[in-house]
């Protein structure tokens, strides 16, 4: 049967799923390679193993070894009253953290991160994304897939929200941006 | 030449085995010692509960009065086996409830239990004793209100690590007033609250209590309300082990654990403020048991348990003891037997604790009587193995889990596979192994070559060919349960060693090059086994013959072919116009 020739989604390899799709990876973040927080660490020693390691963004099904039941019971290291995430912004040299649980809303967020990165985000519309600007904010979330920021309701948002990416021009049109 | 031994008294003497593998010995002798024996078990285990019916079962233990089961296979834990794929407790209870009504205790792990399965268990056994249920789901909060409600003699109710759709936290107030022969009782894996004057009752009306396993929405109050009322508890779990301090509540707590002379063993401590653990601190001297392995606490805290809990024998923690914190455990629980440390960060990323080979290594110079291991570790060296195996021959558990997949010694950058040789070859007693790290066909074969003893054997993104299992189901005399995911071997060393699958109780394979013509092949070669191929994407019969598989289950079993398989369950003996039996699902 050719149809199963060609079946990519099928395909067995070893490693961990994205590592034969790096070039997908950065298909997605080609305007900007220094989003990927791999692509600059010089050395491959211990002191930066977690971040070598390629993608990071890459979630195995059942790895590391630890059974649900667990992972849905551990209340991480990060108190709960804190939620630190690493934004990044294309064409900006480098990353900031914030912590989510600064903010009551996504207003908030938005103006926080207009002002540490110094541009202006579009208007948010529920099926056109934000308008008005070359910018989108978009966010990470547990599964691994880039979203809108603002198109769930925040408490969820802060929930699954791994990390932030402010897109900019052609990058950012795929979501919605009307530019 | 002599007389043979009178049945009664080959009776009064099997009366003192209770090792089911010598009473399995015992039964192989001949016709009459197989015949007395199997009247006399009263525990019987079945490891796999499709390896054989429940009607064989029942009918060749009569008086069987404990049963154990386990339905899915062990990477069921993550998630590698799909929801729907079986282990269903039913067609057992139902048999066991016509034939076999004096039953007192069922233990099921890995298994899919309904209420109605549950009601069935309290309306069915009139001296029902004993439930412990471990991994299991399918059932509700109204189930364990059945049990509750209806068995007069209960003592032991046990939801370990269970999936239960909670309904709320009435089931408690199910046990009647006159229960008053409960010796343990574990609920800490539900979610709602429970009545806490309810379980004050029960606690206060159960002198025989030894065990209580609370769930994480009893609070710091509840707990010392309970402990004032069950001094004699020798295995605790706390609920939620977090309040705002106040010195008073600390005070009651810390009186509370000193009246608990008793006690052995302690769990739970979900969300534990630092502030409050010294109120534990008279509890530790005599301690054997201590899991905190939810207690999000940092090293320094967890010190200051420690060092006081020098009789420890088992310690369950998180990586957050940093290899600081295991130096306090080699220095002062020197009768340690067991230890485990569980990642806290469960994902890939962001592992950046202060966790090391070196935090083992010192354990198992310390520690002489170690022998039974469990570590998460972002990375590890073959020095490090080597020195483990070289302090520990005595280790009988080996699981080693290197986080990133493929992680090289991070010193040397070489695999790992002079460190497991040295494990292999050092602990001769090595019962159980799991390996990781990057490892080459090499380390199959000095696995396969040693690891007579191992019995069973995780693997995970490791080996370059088919080389690897080649040696292991050449090598490995002792192996009964082989599971290995990502690996990258193909058809011909499974086709070469079909044979030693006969010997062994199950081989999981996933995400692995095996085909689908090669599981038809073996499905053939090996009538005694169900050769299971089990694929979410593609209907196994529309596959080609030489495309891979997600993934194969294979085991034996004396039941043929199961009943109740799902779609994405294909063996040899389907017929894709049967549906799934109505009967084996209830």
């Amino acid at each position: 049967m050719d149809e199963f020739v060609n079946l990519k989604a099928t395909e067995l390899r070893l490693g961990l799923p994205g590592t034969h799709n790096v070039c997908e990876e950065t298909e997605k973040v080609s305007c900007n390679k220094r989003a990927l927080p791999n692509s600059d660490t010089e050395n491959e020693n211990e002191s930066s193993k977690t971040e070598t390691f390629p993608p990071r963004k890459a979630q195995i099904v059942g790895w590391p070894p630890v059974r649900s039941y667990r992972k849905n019971n551990i209340q991480t290291k990060k108190n709960e009253s804190d939620h630190y995430v690493k934004v990044s912004m294309d064409g900006a040299p480098y990353l900031r953290k914030i912590d989510l649980s600064c903010y009551k809303g996504y207003s908030e967020l938005l103006k926080a991160l207009e002002m540490m990165f110094k541009f202006f985000v579009g208007e948010y519309f529920e099926r056109e994304g934000y308008k008005g600007s070359e910018f989108v904010p978009t966010y990470e979330d547990k599964d691994g897939d880039w979203m809108l920021i603002g198109d769930v309701p925040w408490e969820m948002f802060v929930c699954t929200c791994k990390r932030l990416r402010i897109m900019k021009g052609s990058e950012a049109k795929g979501l919605g941006c009307d530019v | 030449m002599g007389l043979p031994l009178p049945s009664k008294v080959l009776e009064h003497i099997l009366s003192f085995i209770d090792s089911n593998e010598d009473r399995n010995s015992v039964s192989l002798v001949c016709k009459s010692w197989f015949d007395t024996e199997r009247r006399t078990r009263k525990r019987v285990f079945v490891g796999n509960c499709y390896s054989v019916s429940p009607v064989t079962v029942s009918r060749r233990f009569p008086k069987m009065r404990s049963l154990t089961l386990k339905g899915k296979p062990h990477f069921a834990d993550y998630n590698l086996v799909p929801d729907g794929w079986g282990g269903y407790a039913w067609p057992w209870i139902e048999v066991l409830a016509k034939k076999n009504p004096l039953l007192e205790e069922i233990r099921l792990k890995r298994m899919v239990i309904t209420d109605e399965c549950l009601e069935m268990i309290a309306a069915s056994f009139k001296e029902f004793k004993a439930l412990v249920l471990v991994s299991c789901e399918g059932f509700t909060t109204d189930g364990i209100a059945a049990i509750a409600a209806t068995c007069r003699n209960l003592e032991v109710l046990e939801l370990r690590e269970c999936i239960v759709e909670d309904l709320g936290g009435d089931w408690l107030s199910y046990f009647p007033e006159s229960l008053t022969s409960l010796v343990s009782l574990d609920f800490s894996c539900l979610d709602s609250e429970v009545k806490l004057s309810d379980l004050e009752r029960l606690v206060s009306r159960s002198p025989n209590l030894k065990s209580l396993k609370l769930n994480r929405a009893v609070t710091l109050e509840g707990l010392e309300s309970l402990l004032r009322r069950a001094p004699q508890l020798t295995d605790l779990g706390t609920g939620s082990f977090s309040a705002e301090f106040e010195p008073e509540m600390f005070s009651k707590l810390s009186k509370a654990f000193a009246e608990c002379k008793q006690l052995k063993s302690l769990s739970g401590l979900w969300d534990v403020i630092p502030e409050y653990l010294p109120a534990l601190y008279s509890v530790c001297p005599g301690l054997t048991s201590l899991n905190l392995s939810y207690a999000t606490v940092r090293m320094p805290d967890l010190v200051g348990i420690l060092r006081r809990c020098w009789k420890l024998q088992k310690l369950w923690v998180m990586d957050l003891i940093e290899d600081k914190g295991l130096q306090t455990v080699a220095m002062r629980c020197k009768d340690l037997r067991e230890l485990r440390v569980f990642p806290s960060e469960p994902d890939l990323d962001d592992v950046s604790v202060a966790l090391t080979e070196e935090g083992l290594v010192t354990v198992s110079r310390s520690c002489r009587k170690l022998e039974s291991i469990l570590y998460f570790c972002v990375q590890f060296t073959n020095a490090a193995l080597v020195t483990i195996s070289r302090y520990r021959p005595n280790i009988k558990c080996f699981r080693l889990c290197v986080i990133e997949p493929f992680a090289p010694d991070h010193i040397t950058r070489e695999p790992l596979d002079e460190g497991f040789r040295a494990i292999v070859e050092g602990c001769k007693d090595l019962r159980r192994l799991s390996v990781s790290g990057l490892l080459t066909d090499k380390a199959f074969e000095y696995i396969g070559k040693h690891a007579k003893k191992v019995r069973m054997l995780s693997i995970a993104f490791a080996g370059d060919s088919d080389l690897m299992l080649h040696h292991l189901l050449s090598g490995c005399e002792g192996l009964k349960k082989l599971e290995i995911r990502d690996c990258p071997f193909g058809d011909s060393a499974l086709l070469e060693h079909a044979a030693k699958l006969e010997t062994m109780r199950s081989l999981w394979m996933s995400s692995c090059f095996v085909s689908f013509g090669a599981c038809k092949v073996l499905s053939q070669k090996l009538p005694k086994l169900n050769v299971e191929v089990i694929d979410e994407m593609y209907p196994p019969e529309s596959r080609p013959e030489n495309s891979p598989v997600e993934r194969i289950y294979i085991y034996r079993t004396l039941a043929g072919p199961r009943l109740d398989m799902p779609e994405f369950v294909w063996t040899i003996h389907k017929n894709p116009e049967v549906g799934v039996s109505n009967l084996a699902i209830k």
